[in-house]
Parts: C-alpha cells; structure tokens; sequence
C-alpha cells in the first residue's frame, strides 16, 4: 500500500513511520506547517520539522513538508478565537484533527495517489464487516480516540494508526530500538500555537477585544465579584472569580457565562452539577445512534466515560454531572468504540 | 530519466571551475594575507581571480569586493552604505529576501511594481528625495524573470536624489544579460558564484571608486576594509573560471537555452487547459519559464513532478522546508490562489532537449491528475 504518514517530529509518528516501513508499506513522510512565529513550540517548528527529515532519512524515506497554514489560521486559530469571543471553551486539537489532519492532508495524499494516510494516535481502527470501528488505544493512559471521535467512514477507510495497539512504552522502546533521535522526546501537551511565556490570555488578547465582567450569583442575581476578561472563564472553573468566596461560603464555581452580557454566573458544586447537556454539530462514525441508546459519554481528553443516554439533542447522564462548557467536544463511546461526537451547546 | 529545471536556485558547477579550485584545496591552501611563497601563491591566484572578475562585470579589480554569498553582496551593499551616510533606502517589492528583507530592517521604502513585473517609475520617482542613501532594483527577477529596466532608474535617481547610490542584485542576471554593460551605471552590483557555474559560498560586491561603504563583518582587515575575513581562495578562483565561460559562451547559450525555453512553455500552455504565463515573455532573462495552472496547488504540483523525475520550483522555501506564498507574485497583482497555483521552470546553460520533452509529457499528466 502506498501510505502517506504525517510526521509531527514527535516519537509517535517516528515509530508509526518505522513500523509502517517494516510492514512492507510504500511510505512517505510528511510534516505539515500550520503555524509559525515566535509562539511556534508545537507541531511544527523548525526543530520539530528537522526531526521529522532526520527521522525519514534513518527509516529510508522521502520526507516533504506541507504548508496548510491559511487553513489552520482559518479553521483552528479563527475558530479558537471566535469561540472564546463567544464564550465557549473550544478543542483546537479536534478541529485541527478535522479540518487538516483529516481533511486538508487526506485530500492531498489522494490527489498524490495515496492508498491512505497514518497518524500517531494512539487508537484503533478496526475493520468489522466492511465499516470501520474507531476504538481505545491499547494505552488506555495515553488513549487518543477522544481526539480523533469527529472522524466518519470516509477517513477512518483511509487511516492507519500504526502505534494504537502499543503502549507508550512499547513506542519508545522500539524508538529506542531503532535509534531514532525521537525516542526520548517528551510528549506535547498544550495548544501547539500557544507560547508558554504568554500564555492564552496574551494569545487571546492580541486577536480580540477582552471585556472585564461582573461575577453574579446564579441563585441570588447578587453581584459578588468581577473578572478581568469574561473571554478567558470556563464553565466549570473555580479559580480566579474575582472574590466570589466570602468567609464560611462553600466553593463557588462558574456555572454559566454570558459573554455578551459580560457577566459570568457562580454557584454551589451542587449548581455546577446537570442532569443532561445538549449537544449541537452531531458527527457518526458510522451510522447513527438511535435516540434512548444508553452510550458512554467523554466530555475532555483524559476524563473519564460515564454512562448516559442519548436522547437526540440531550444527553441525560445517568448520575449528575459538571456541566460541561459550551464548545467542548462530547464524544459517544459504545464499550471501547467511539460511535460519535458532538459539541457541549 | 530526470528534467532538472531550477537552474534559477542554483546551477551545476561548470567543470572549467571544478578543475581551477581543486589545487586551492591541496597543494595551493596559502593564506592569502600572509607574507611568505605559500602565501603568495595564494595571493597571486586570487589577484588574478579579481583582475578576471572585475573585467567581466566591467570593474576595476580594486572595486571587487569578494563576500560569502549573494545574499551578504546585497547585505553589505545596502547596510554597509547606511553606515557611511545614514539615509532612507528604497527598493522594489519583488526584490529577492537578501534585498528586501534588509530594507525593511533598515525602515526603508518599498516601491511597487505594474503587472508585468517591471518596477513603476512613477512610485520609484514618488519615493525618491534628498533623504535617500540608497536605493536597490534588481537587474533580473529571481521567480518570474522580469528584467528592470535599470537605466531609467539611474537616470531617475541621480535627478531625484543626486546624492544616493544605486544598487542592483544580478545574482540571477549573470548567465543571461551583459551585466559589465547594463549595470555599467549603477554604484554597487552583488552577483553570486552559485547562479552561473561557480561553487555555493562565494559572491562578489562591485563598489565603484567614491561610493562611501563601510564593513558589515569587522576583523583583520581583508579586502580594503570592506570585508574582513580569511579569504575563500579556492571559491574565488572557481567563480573566476565560472565567470570567464558564462561570459564566452553567452550569446550561444541565451540563444539555444531560449529556444527551449519557448518550446517548453508553448508546448505547455497548448496542451495545459487554462495554463497562463507570467509576464511578458519578452521582458524575461531566457531561462525562466513561470507559468500558472489554475485549479492546482503547486505545492502538491511539484511532488508529483519530483516523482517523475521533474525538478521544478515555486515561490520560496522558508526555514522548516515548506512552501510560502511568492512575495513577487503578490507585488504583480495577482491574488492568493492564482500566486499558489504557479510552477517555475527555470533553465540553464546545461538544459537540453530531453529536458524540455520529459517535462512536456509529465506536466500535463500531472496537472490533469490533479484536477481530477
């Protein structure tokens, strides 16, 4: 098979490449450039570029770089910005998974003649009577399927992932192995167009407008504190609302924000709490779930699944939950699959 | 079979200019400041390299100025000149990077051009005053092979602002134009070895007699206080030979390598739906074939020319290796897209016709491919 495989720099995709050159594979490195600049620590700075090329030429393969940065600024970074403006918490990571890694760079590997594109993440695709199952990472720790939940049959068809039936050990013990100069490289963690000197505050603040807010009491309509930038508050926060707390009040944490009104609504840990969360832009991996499905619900990378039943819109949580920001990805599981995703409303 | 058809990036080195650096490297590996006969036959042949060079480029040897690359030719041109007579500098915005990028960081002027490439003399005649130090138009185009009309801009300049010097980039113009004759008029003119048949790492500034220039690079004092540093002998030497048979063969060379280029770029705008050329042809150095294919994206374009053996070009690579949105494209109007779906195919002195017919089987294939 002649398979495209986009090379972070990262020990993941390094194996993912080696492992798909021992199998025999027609393979091709590539790296895409989605950012630059000085904030540029993540996927795809210079550094990172130069131990993709090193890593290609050690495993025997042809390396090339892409530049999809107009789409990354446009779908990623806009939408980032856009969705704090509004005061949502967005996934850059699963946007970036859907608009380039899985759009942008798959289109691209067809036109090129590719059979399929591979990937580091650590997740499954698995093939089960012609469709395709996107399943948990052998690594439960280091799962990735949350990321990629957005993806539907078209692309699961034509991704590999090579290092999903691996442990993160397993992949730097074989990078090890292999002499990559990869294997010890730490894991990225943040937003990959984020500085860590600034920050998001710094990033956010250079693209919009930030506007101060009054911290109200959701029971009382009490106005009990302020915030410098009602943009930067999440749902479910607890720090840096402005001395909402007063002496033998329990916790106060945000439960709502309203960024055109400015003001961000803090309640009690039992306010925080929801029996059910909307979802909007609902994606499947295959077909539908049917309304009154009880599913296994993951409403962030590393949280855990809890079981819920999918009610069309809603989501009805078995036992009350936090309530999840706006913007943030929901993604459905069935057992170890993921069936869908959707995003908080 | 393979078409290597970015002579614009960077030529095959001429074997005239191989075989004068090999005993640079060995036998002859004096220091040419030194006082001593391993010294001297250093010196001897890079005073014989300057005698050469400068007569081709229509200099005086003690004008010669040898640098490291092209890139520090202009570098020293432009800033080397502010250090003498702090002014504002002005430039073309389809100046290559070596030349724009330092105007900017000198908070210069940067002058637009018309459609066809060529810098609009009105806006160069606007920007220019008696505060102006220096001012930088290429003599040929690095992407799209647009010729300045450079005496009209000296004219211009010594009527506009009588004390500025003018500096011209020729890095791309040495295999195809008589540089000694066209930039006869300007003060200061940068070439570099690479671009006609000498080895990567060595370049040359010409600073006539009387243009104030100070050093970029301070040290022991090299040549004539303007460049400091051991001198690249063996570099020098080969770009001496290298210069000496681009100079000799020209004529032949722009005659035959612009046949092909025409064969090429006919024979590509007929069988390529909606193909367009950049510019006017006529206005080009005769090894630049810059056309657009609308519809395709040139980054996945020149992948699957690699594959087939065809070795082409767009816009410029940044640090990382990837492909940025061409800077001349956009000064010549066009807009993002059309910038983003165009292919340089430049050819050079060892360009053949098996070249110009592997490219005219494998372009349209891979053009139709990708419009799918």
């Amino acid at each position: 098979m002649r398979v495209l495989v986009a090379m972070s720099g990262g020990v993941d995709s390094s194996v993912a490449a080696a492992l798909l050159v021992e199998a025999g594979h027609d393979v091709v490195g590539a790296t895409m450039k989605l950012w630059g600049g000085p904030s540029d620590k993540g996927c795809c700075s210079v550094d990172d570029v130069e131990d993709a090329r090193r890593v290609a030429a050690q495993v025997g393969i042809v390396h090339r770089v892409f530049n999809f940065s107009d789409d990354f600024e446009a779908r990623v970074v806009d939408h980032y910005v856009a969705a704090h403006a509004a005061g949502a918490t967005p996934n850059p990571c699963i946007e970036c998974n859907r608009h380039l890694k899985f759009r942008r760079f798959l289109d691209r590997a067809v036109k090129l003649g590719f059979d399929a594109v591979a990937t580091g993440h650590h997740a499954r695709v698995v093939a089960e009577q012609g469709r395709w199952r996107l399943c948990r990472g052998a690594d439960r720790a280091k799962d990735q399927s949350y990321v990629l939940s957005v993806l539907g049959q078209d692309q699961l068809g034509r991704t590999l992932l090579p290092v999903g039936h691996l442990t993160k050990a397993d992949v730097r013990a074989r990078a090890s192995e292999l002499g990559l100069r990869t294997a010890a490289k730490p894991d990225s963690q943040e937003v990959c167009f984020i500085s860590a000197g600034g920050g998001r505050a710094a990033f956010l603040g250079e693209r919009l407008p930030l506007h101060a807010g009054r911290v109200v009491d959701a029971a009382s309509g009490a106005e009990v504190g302020s915030v410098e930038a009602v943009e930067l508050v999440t749902v479910g926060q607890r720090r840096g609302l402005g001395g909402g707390t007063t002496g033998g009040q329990s916790r106060r944490y945000a439960v709502g924000v309203d960024a055109a009104a400015s003001t961000v609504l803090v309640g009690s840990y039992a306010d925080l709490l929801t029996e059910r969360t909307a979802l909007r832009d609902l994606t499947w991996v295959d077909r539908a779930v049917r309304s009154g499905s009880a599913v296994l619900a993951q409403v962030s990378a590393h949280s855990r699944a809890v079981p819920a039943t999918f009610e069309g819109e809603w989501l009805r949580w078995s036992a009350p939950q936090r309530r999840v920001a706006p913007g943030q990805t929901v993604a459905l599981y069935d057992g170890d699959a993921v069936v869908g995703a959707g995003l908080a409303a | 079979m393979a078409a290597y058809l970015d002579y614009a990036a960077t030529t095959p080195m001429r074997p005239e200019a191989v075989a004068a650096m090999l005993p640079f490297l060995t036998e002859r590996f004096g220091n040419p400041s030194g006082v001593h006969a391993v010294a001297r036959a250093a010196r001897t042949a890079m005073d014989d390299a300057r005698e050469r060079i400068a007569a081709d480029l229509g200099a005086e040897p003690g004008e010669v100025v040898f640098t490291g690359s092209g890139t520090e030719a202009d570098n020293l041109a432009l800033i080397g000149v502010q250090s003498r007579r702090r002014g504002t500098v002005v430039c073309t915005a389809v100046e290559h990077h070596a030349v724009l990028e330092t105007c900017r960081a000198l908070g210069g002027r940067v002058v637009p051009v018309g459609l066809d490439g060529q810098v609009d003399l009105h806006a160069l005649a606007d920007a220019l005053d008696p505060s102006v130090s220096v001012v930088s138009v290429m003599l040929a185009n690095n992407e799209v092979g647009t010729v300045q009309p450079l005496e009209d801009v000296v004219s211009l300049v010594r009527e506009r602002a009588p004390d500025a010097l003018v500096h011209t980039d020729a890095v791309q113009a040495v295999t195809w134009l008589d540089v000694a004759a066209l930039a006869a008029g300007a003060d200061l003119v940068a070439v570099s070895a690479h671009k006609f048949g000498g080895p990567k790492g060595v370049g040359a500034l010409v600073v006539r007699h009387g243009a104030a220039l100070g050093p970029i690079i301070h040290g022991g004092g090299q040549e004539r206080d303007r460049r400091s540093g051991t001198h690249n002998v063996a570099g020098i030497v080969a770009m001496a030979a290298a210069l000496q048979v681009t100079v000799a063969t020209r004529p032949e060379v722009v005659n035959s390598v612009g046949h092909l280029r025409d064969r090429l770029a006919d024979g590509l705008l007929a069988a390529v739906p909606e193909a367009l050329e950049t510019g006017p042809r006529q206005g080009k150095v005769a090894g630049n074939c810059h056309l657009r294919f609308p519809g395709v994206e040139s980054e996945a374009l020149l992948v699957l020319l690699d594959e087939a053996g065809v070795f082409a070009s767009a816009g410029s690579a940044c640090a990382s290796g990837a492909m940025e949105p061409s800077h001349v494209l956009v000064a010549m109007g066009l807009r993002a897209d059309e910038a983003s779906s165009s292919v340089r195919l430049s050819l050079g002195a060892g360009s053949t016709g098996e070249d110009v017919d592997l490219a005219l089987e494998v372009i349209p294939k891979a053009v139709a491919d990708l419009r799918g």
